[in-house]
């Protein structure tokens, strides 16, 4: 997320894409994709801006943004860190990776650190059972944490120097 | 570079014959035999794989030959998942037909010296048998017994490379649909074929295209489901990232013979590599004209869109998965009327799982007679597992209909990990059940796994062990098909929370009897009331938990034990007399309720145990401290 972007740079992005669209209320889910990938995150204003320029009622987004999980109305940190809750890990102690990271983020799943650093999230498989249990830093898949030194090395990477 | 008929087309295949054909060859030669050979380098680019590392070490092989100028002569290629995701990094050396497991990026300059340069295997890195220590080059025992259909192409081509598709027969199928068959001869082949829904429901394809056909309308729609939400499960995700055309073919055939000209592909969104590989499939198919207007000179036109889920289960659910392309929450409607009589925008819509169109090409161009070969009476074909848990070669497998669970769990699968105890095997994720040691030799097939208490569903096959809770387990597959409910219909939105409140009090020691009888009733309930098919099939795991291992449900709520030693409010730590008085674990105490000095047994106060199972893990004798 560009921070150097004012909030109007971000609008006419959002817009010069729905322009695009050969069908706009039926891409509703793909434009919110697009404006979460732009903003971060999915705001009131963000929402009544879309609705807005769909010609859509602002509770029709709501309704849509608070039904699926990808979507988040509160901003995220600058590392998202996903666990995997999949059966797969399940099994092989995702429970467990899921309690290290709390331990070592001081944050429970779903919160951000104060810092703002890192967003702590579950998911539910990504899909690389092989290497159960998996944990997805910004999209990047690390596989096989058991030990909470190897959690801690990965996490060390997106720490600032200090 | 549109191609405008079909001799163009085979034209095309001809002169790309020669991408592939080194992967091909009827016997492999020796490595020896191979050197000054062109060889092509797969290193398999699956999502295990690419997490492991697998880029970087085909990018270091590529720097690596090109700084020893053997560029020419030794090419790398990163094609889709080979399957045997427990020994990757995996890569493939052809025509020596050599497979080298676990390779890590330190490997590469023995690996270029020893087998390119010197002509020599590098034996520790071939496949070894974890019981006979014998070393395999080629044909390893994980493959036996396995038949690729589905997955045919994944693994033997650059998935983004569309001519690599073409040379292996790609689009063949679609160019005699076009020219040699009429649409009522497609279905026909279809439903002699025997082909189910691989999405987990198992309804016949060449039915569903029938009907989807007969409902008239000025306009149709194909859509594939590529949601595959059940956790554990990534065939789909193979066959999207592996061989994207095979897809693209299919839903092009399905809209020649139904009569549609428009085709989505619902992709989750947490494949951002499916999504990549989609996107590219489906460019190039259009800049050849296989997806656009007079395709292949005939009178098809059909483009197909990817639409992006956003994570919602239960979008995989048909009728969820429509009202998501139309812009909506994802909640499900009533059926009838079924998708192929009213779907997308109120016209009739064929969906079909990503798994069940991959077989579609291969049907068409071997025949109807070729595939029901395959498989039990009423289940034809394979079926492509995702073998995960306890096992020890967690995989992509794909095994003809009618192979037993005792099969894939033990010989494919090479047994359980760590030789513990096979308790159960769980299928069809969060809408299936689990199968019991006595049923390991039923042959899988749609018919049998129900009549066990279970179901195929997509493919995820979990191997369980003696060290998990199926309570607890029962517990976990719960919570996810709670947080999943779309909320829509009372029976799934609030019983399967109820449901989730009654496992956590008999996972935490709570339980009554009252409540094994109240959960029972209420799972029949929900699946008698419930909407749709993730409401219907929430309480399976429970109810087959429930009638395979009642007397751990009965352990937790009459002898407040837990015999896996899992659920931690059970269990109770104790220090036996093996115990040397270390102290080790009373400095790991984290509420200090260790008492002991050195030389002295040590002794957990239980009322103030965390059951946290830090001294356990801390101790270094054996046996010396216990929990039960």
């Amino acid at each position: 997320m560009c921070n150097s972007n004012s909030p109007n740079e971000f609008a006419q992005k959002l817009d010069d894409y729905i322009d695009t669209l050969p069908y706009k209320k039926e891409n509703l889910i793909g434009i919110l994709h697009y404006a979460q990938e732009i903003y971060g995150y999915l705001p009131d204003n963000v929402q009544w801006h879309i609705a807005q320029k769909l010609d859509i009622p602002s509770a029709k987004v709501y309704g849509v943004v608070s039904f699926y999980s990808f979507f988040t109305m509160i901003p995220r940190g600058d590392h998202v860190v996903n666990v995997c809750m999949g059966t797969a890990c399940f099994v092989r102690g995702a429970d467990k990776l899921k309690d290290e990271l709390e331990n070592q983020l001081k944050i429970k799943a779903g919160e951000t650190t104060p810092d703002n650093l890192f967003t702590l999230e579950t998911l539910r498989c990504v899909g690389a059972c092989g290497l159960a249990p998996v944990m997805i830093v910004d999209g990047k898949v690390h596989g096989r944490m058991h030990e909470a030194q190897e959690i801690n090395e990965v996490l060390a990477k997106y720490r600032p120097e200090n | 570079m549109k191609l405008k008929n079909t001799d163009e087309l085979n034209a095309l295949k001809a002169q790309s014959l020669k991408l592939i054909e080194t992967r091909r060859v009827a016997e492999s030669v020796s490595t020896k035999d191979a050197q000054g050979l062109v060889r092509h380098v797969m290193v398999c680019g699956g999502p295990g794989c690419h997490s492991s590392g697998s880029p970087r070490i085909a990018e270091l092989l590529e720097e690596e030959l090109e700084r020893l100028g053997l560029s020419e002569k030794v090419k790398i290629f990163q094609p889709g998942c080979f399957g045997f995701c427990e020994k990757g990094p995996m890569i493939e050396i052809h025509p020596d037909n050599t497979t080298y497991c676990e390779v890590s990026a330190e490997d590469v300059p023995t690996i270029v010296e020893e087998h390119f340069i010197k002509g020599n295997q590098v034996e520790r890195l071939l496949y070894m048998d974890p019981n006979t220590k014998e070393r395999f080059s080629s044909n390893i025992p994980f493959y036996d017994g396995q038949l690729r259909i589905a997955l045919r192409n994944v693994g033997n081509i650059a998935p983004e490379n569309i001519l690599e598709y073409i040379a292996a027969d790609g689009y063949q199928a679609l160019a005699k649909v076009l020219f040699g068959m009429t649409p009522l001869e497609v279905i026909d082949v279809l439903k002699e074929s025997g082909l189910r829904g691989r999405g987990g429901a198992g309804f016949p394809t060449g039915t569903k295209w029938e009907f989807t056909r007969k409902s008239q309308a000025d306009q149709r729609y194909i859509i594939c489901n590529a949601d595959e939400g059940d956790p554990g499960a990534f065939m789909d995700r193979s066959v999207l990232e592996g061989d994207p055309h095979s897809v693209l073919e299919a839903m092009l055939i399905a809209g020649a013979a139904i009569g549609a000209s428009e085709g989505f592909i619902y992709v989750r969104a947490e494949y951002p590599a499916a999504i990549h590989r989609l996107q590219v499939a489906i460019a190039q198919a259009r800049a050849y004209g296989i997806l656009g207007t007079a395709i292949l000179g005939s009178d098809l036109t059909f483009d197909i869109q990817l639409k992006y889920g956003a994570g919602a289960f239960v979008c995989g659910e048909e009728t969820a998965l429509i009202h998501s392309i139309e812009g909506t929450r994802g909640e499900p409607t009533v059926k009838p009327p079924f998708p192929a009589q009213k779907g997308l925008w109120g016209k009739p819509t064929c969906v079909n799982n990503v798994e069940t169109l991959a077989n579609i090409p291969p049907i068409i161009l071997k025949g109807a007679e070729w595939f029901s070969a395959v498989g039990t009476e009423k289940s034809k074909g394979t079926k492509v597992f995702a073998l995960a848990g306890k096992v020890n070669n967690v995989g992509l497998v794909e095994v003809p209909m009618g192979t037993t669970l005792r099969k894939i769990i033990f010989d494919i699968g090479g047994g359980i990990k760590q030789h513990k105890t096979f308790k159960a095997a769980q299928t069809g994720g969060p809408s299936g059940g689990c199968i019991p040691t006595k049923y390991l030799d039923t042959p899988i097939d749609y018919e049998s796994l129900t009549a066990i208490g279970s179901m195929m569903g997509s493919g995820g096959l979990i191997v369980l062990d003696e060290e998990d809770c199926m309570v607890n387990i029962a517990k976990f597959f719960q919570e996810f098909t709670m947080d999943e409910s779309c909320g829509r219909c009372t029976a799934c939105r609030v019983g399967t929370k109820r449901l989730h409140e009654i496992l956590t009090k008999i996972t935490e020691g709570k339980g009554t009897l009252e409540d094994l009888d109240n959960m029972e009733k209420l799972c029949h309930i929900i699946k008698d009331t419930a909407l749709c098919g993730l409401g219907q099939s929430a309480p399976n795991p429970i109810l087959s938990t429930l009638k395979y291992f009642r007397d751990e449900y009965i352990a937790h709520i009459v002898d407040k034990t837990c015999p896996a030693g899992v659920c931690k409010s059970l269990l109770r730590y104790e220090i036996t007399d093996k115990c040397v008085g270390c102290t080790l674990c009373v400095k790991k105490c984290p509420m200090n309720c260790i008492t002991g000095s050195l030389k002295k047994i040590h002794v957990i106060d239980q009322e103030r145990c965390l059951k946290c199972g830090a001294c356990m893990e801390q101790c270094r004798v054996v046996g010396a401290i216990i929990h039960h």
